[in-house]
């Protein structure tokens, strides 16, 4: 998915940047001794939430309370979780609203298992892999007191198809492919059993990224009484441990206690700490850094840039409790656009491959703190990855270690492309104009004359995946995260043949590459992951190697998230499909 | 003493001969004596040379390329080689800092923007497409105007009348906002501007300059309107018209020469205005645009620096100040040196 500015259907990327318990000086002996006092419960929070241990229930309820505060410069868009494709608001309705099965909200690497929530278990899919029965657990609520049934879940997939929004995930299920805005039937893809809670999911070929998708929000129960139709701004009821109060994109989005939760899996979902929780919108982010300094809020939504000169400031040892710094597994690149000269030709994309200087680039993302440059489809970290960097100077092809002029002017010179026009498609934000102008700067380097095309970052997006406009750009900018961590979501979705959608603005191979064999070796790693997860993911490496080769981008840099809290939050945990999990902060 | 009979018998003394000024020669001999006007002119040529001067600053003081990034360079400062852009310090390093002001003419004198280029070089680089814009855009603008109120004011009538709404309407907008929404359609879905075999693209600087031009062109059309209504109802063009003067001679020999003073009174204020409205089109990034500089894009850039490299910002700041500041007061020279009532005095 691409990330914030909030937005659209996909998300705008985030940019560079774009905490526990301190001594303040002058503290009284008896402050002290609260504050010790603070850290033993600080320690018992961390880590994985453990709803059998009686000490932890009585540390977690002491950390109850308070108004967290979050602020963003811009909304999420629409609210209706059946279109919002924005980790904005995701990260909000993972504290609202279950799934058959989700991701754990636990810190760190056991953070991207997946668990069962609302199922009781994750089932053995039979029928060939095709069908997955699960069973429902029994007593939960909607926060509008409304019990949860079985059936809840085939209004929530009729309604993936009749809401305008991605549809992808779900279009395995029988019957998914005669759903439309105008109507669904899944009464075979989805069959319900309120009598014998269980939900049966029959699909018209195995999947085995169906645990991954149906962890996404877009697969969070609601009513089954719900509106077929875009609910805009209005959150259906969910079983979460918060429920949405109110939602104004203008002004902010508050949410508050489920009355109806209980605790059934503390993996799955935990209750919260924070009372309620507020973000709001409108503040340039300068100012939202000023207030989270002054203790004003709480977080900096961690989808803002931080202005660079406020990047200086978060190194005073003052703030190093609160600044929390993360790999993402997330690439930002330049897209070549390959139905057109000179991009079209192997030898001149590779020519810029070589001629990039990714040292610079990281700099313009806020330094090596904060940027990882890289060459390669897959991020590190994620499955299957395995470094590789064809494009440097030397023979160490495992990481990158600066540009290779020479090979690069040669290459074009090869290409038969030398002097050609090539347009420069970037957003017209600060980092956004010195990226386009840094590879402006690398293009002329090396023999062709390129230009800027500056867009606001609401348009800029659509407008290069628009195949319409594709006469209009030779380069494009890009970023992309993860949507769950699994190779297709990069390999697949970005550069496979069957993502290039002809005049939609919702084409995310913006490159407009495909190659054959390449897509075929896919369509094998897909088969395979069912019976052979190993030999799938050796053929992911080998397909994130040729993908690379082929250079249908110019990879910049894999980013790295800051989150910048005020002093007086804690228990700070890092979900690798998540980020920062808001629920689990607590505030002394 | 003579009576009168004996002063007629004798004649009229004897006096010195009337020299006939030209209006023209009388303004800028006024505008002269104007030591306040000349110090603005001479201030506002002042920042004119040194924008001209830009590539030679570039090339043989500063020694730099001011438009490429510049993120892995170097540069001496107090004798010692330093990296001009500096990574955060503490132990979480965030963040790369341009170097600040070094105050040496040789070496990054205001220091360096975001992307490591002297700011220096690019505050004259930006002078010269803030001025060839506000410039540019102003005659264009009094140019379109005068046409557009001879037009009306001789004609009258209908003609009048549909003119007069079309400016209207033009006027009723917010200046910016319809700025800013016209600069977004040409530089967005268009890439600049075409009109039959015209095209300018997104990147020119006559882009910018065309739709500020457009904007304002109501703002001197009613005052040149005004004074055209006037002068074509005087003696002096009737007796042309009798005498079977045509149209084009009448608005070309006896209005134009007319009101052509009150357009030079309006230009320096425009001048004033456009550079304005530049910078602050630059400053949205809908105005001069990459690789062009512009005052109001070095500010731009300069704001995620505001708190660490000031300067950034500032330096545009200032030179938009005085050469807005020069223009004003030079606009009220004029202006004053120009005044009709002025004429009625008796020089000697």
């Amino acid at each position: 998915m691409k990330l914030p500015a909030a937005r659209s259907a996909r998300l705008q990327p985030r940019s560079w940047r774009r905490p526990r318990f301190r001594h303040r000086s002058g503290l009284s002996a008896g402050a002290a001794a609260l504050g010790a006092l603070t850290l033993i419960l600080a320690g018992c929070s961390s880590g994985s939430p453990s709803s059998s241990s009686s000490s932890s229930a009585t540390a977690a309820a002491g950390h109850k309370g308070g108004t967290f505060t979050i602020l963003a410069n811009s909304a999420f868009g629409v609210a209706d979780p059946a279109q919002n494709y924005t980790l904005q608001q995701w990260q909000l309705l993972i504290d609202t609203h279950d799934g058959l099965v989700g991701f754990a909200k636990v810190g760190g690497v056991p953070g991207s298992k997946i668990v069962p929530d609302l199922a009781t278990s994750i089932p053995t899919p039979t029928n060939g892999g095709k069908t997955y029965l699960f069973h429902i657990r029994k007593g939960i609520k909607f926060s509008n007191g409304q019990t949860l049934k079985p059936s809840d879940f085939v209004r929530t997939f009729e309604r993936q198809f009749t809401v305008p929004g991605p549809t992808s995930f779900y279009s395995g299920l029988i019957g998914a492919d005669k759903c439309s805005t105008k109507g669904c039937d899944l009464s075979k893809g989805v069959v319900a059993d309120d009598s014998a809670y269980t939900l049966t999911l029959n699909l018209t070929a195995p999947d085995p990224e169906l645990m991954d998708q149906l962890s996404l929000p877009f697969a969070f129960a609601v009513p089954g009484n719900t509106s077929l139709k875009l609910t805009g701004n209005n959150v259906p009821p969910g079983t979460g441990p918060y429920m949405w109060k109110s939602y104004n994109p203008n002004t902010q989005a508050v949410l508050v206690r489920n009355p109806y939760f209980h605790v059934w899996d503390a993996t799955a979902q935990p209750d919260g700490y924070p009372n309620e929780i507020i973000e709001k919108f409108g503040l340039q982010v300068s100012d939202e850094v000023r207030a989270v300094q002054n203790g004003q809020a709480n977080e900096v939504f961690d989808g803002d840039q931080i202005p660079s000169d406020q990047l200086s400031q978060l190194n005073s040892p003052k703030y190093a409790s609160q600044v929390h710094v993360n790999t993402l597994t997330a690439d930002w690149y330049f897209a070549l656009n390959t139905r057109r000269p000179p991009f079209n030709n192997l030898q001149a994309r590779q020519a810029i491959n070589y001629a990039s200087n990714r040292a610079a680039l990281v700099k313009i993302a806020g330094g090596s703190s904060l940027a990882v440059p890289t060459c390669q489809i897959l991020p590190p970290n994620y499955p299957s990855y395995t470094p590789y960097c064809p494009y440097t100077a030397g023979s160490d092809h495992t990481k990158w270690t600066g540009p290779d002029l020479a090979k690069a002017k040669q290459l074009v010179q090869q290409s038969g492309t030398a002097g050609m026009k090539v347009v420069v498609n970037g957003t017209n934000d600060q980092v956004g104009k010195a990226l386009v102008e840094q590879m402006i700067s690398d293009l002329d380097a090396i023999g062709y004359k390129a230009t800027p095309q500056l867009l606001s970052n609401s348009v800029q997006y659509p407008f290069v995946q628009n195949s319409s406009n594709s006469g209009k750009w030779n380069v494009g900018w890009s970023a992309w995260y993860q949507d769950y961590p699994a190779q297709s979501d990069f390999l697949n979705v970005l550069l496979g043949c069957g993502t290039i959608h002809p005049g939609s603005d919702a084409s995310p191979n913006i490159a407009a590459f495909c190659d054959k064999s390449i897509q075929s070796k896919i369509d094998q790693a897909e088969t395979m992951a069912a019976t052979d997860p190993a030999g799938a993911a050796t053929l992911w490496t080998q397909i994130d190697h040729a993908e690379t080769d082929a250079a249908p981008w110019v990879d910049m840099y894999n980013p790295k998230q800051i989150d910048f809290l005020s002093s007086n939050v804690h228990g700070y945990l890092w979900n690798p499909q998540w980020y920062i999990l808001i629920d689990r902060l607590w505030l002394s | 003493m003579a009576t009168l009979l004996e002063q007629a018998e004798v004649g009229p003394e004897p006096t010195s001969a009337v020299v006939g000024r030209n209006p023209w020669a009388l303004a800028g001999r006024r505008l002269r004596r104007n030591r306040i006007a000349l110090a603005a002119l001479a201030l506002f040529l002042l920042i004119v040379v040194l924008s001209l001067a830009a590539p030679l600053y570039a090339k043989y003081v500063a020694h730099v390329n001011p438009f490429p990034p510049n993120l892995n360079g170097h540069t001496v400062v107090n004798g010692k080689v330093v990296a001009v852009m500096q990574q955060g310090g503490g132990t979480l390093h965030l963040g790369e800092t341009p170097i600040g002001p070094t105050w040496d003419l040789g070496h990054y004198f205001l220091g360096a923007d975001s992307v490591g280029r002297d700011v220096g070089a690019l505050l004259l680089y930006g002078g010269r497409s803030s001025l060839l814009v506000g410039i540019g855009s102003a005659v264009l603008c009094c140019l379109a105007a005068t046409v557009v109120a001879l037009i009306a004011g001789f004609f009258g009538g209908v003609v009048d009348a549909v003119l007069s709404r079309i400016m209207d309407v033009i006027w009723a907008f917010p200046v910016y906002l319809l700025a800013i929404s016209i600069s977004t359609e040409l530089l967005t879905h268009s890439n600049g501007f075409q009109f039959g075999p015209l095209h300018v693209s997104a990147s020119s600087l006559w882009l910018p300059a065309v739709i500020i031009a457009f904007i304002f062109v109501p703002y001197v059309y009613r005052p040149v309107r005004g004074q055209v209504l006037a002068v074509v109802n005087k003696e002096f063009v009737e007796a042309s018209v009798a005498q079977g003067a045509g149209n084009m001679r009448l608005i070309f020999s006896e209005i134009l020469p007319n009101v052509v003073s009150t357009v030079i009174v309006l230009l320096p204020l425009m001048v004033a205005t456009t550079i304005l409205t530049e910078s602050a089109l630059s400053f949205l990034s809908v105005g001069v645009q990459p690789p062009n500089v512009s005052w109001g894009t070095i500010i731009q850039d300069g704001t995620s620096l505001l708190y660490t490299r000031p300067w950034v910002s500032i330096a545009p700041g200032i030179m938009i100040l005085l050469t807005v500041l020069s223009l004003n007061v030079l606009g009220d020279g004029v202006r004053d040196a120009l005044d009709p009532r002025a004429k009625l005095r008796i020089e000697g």
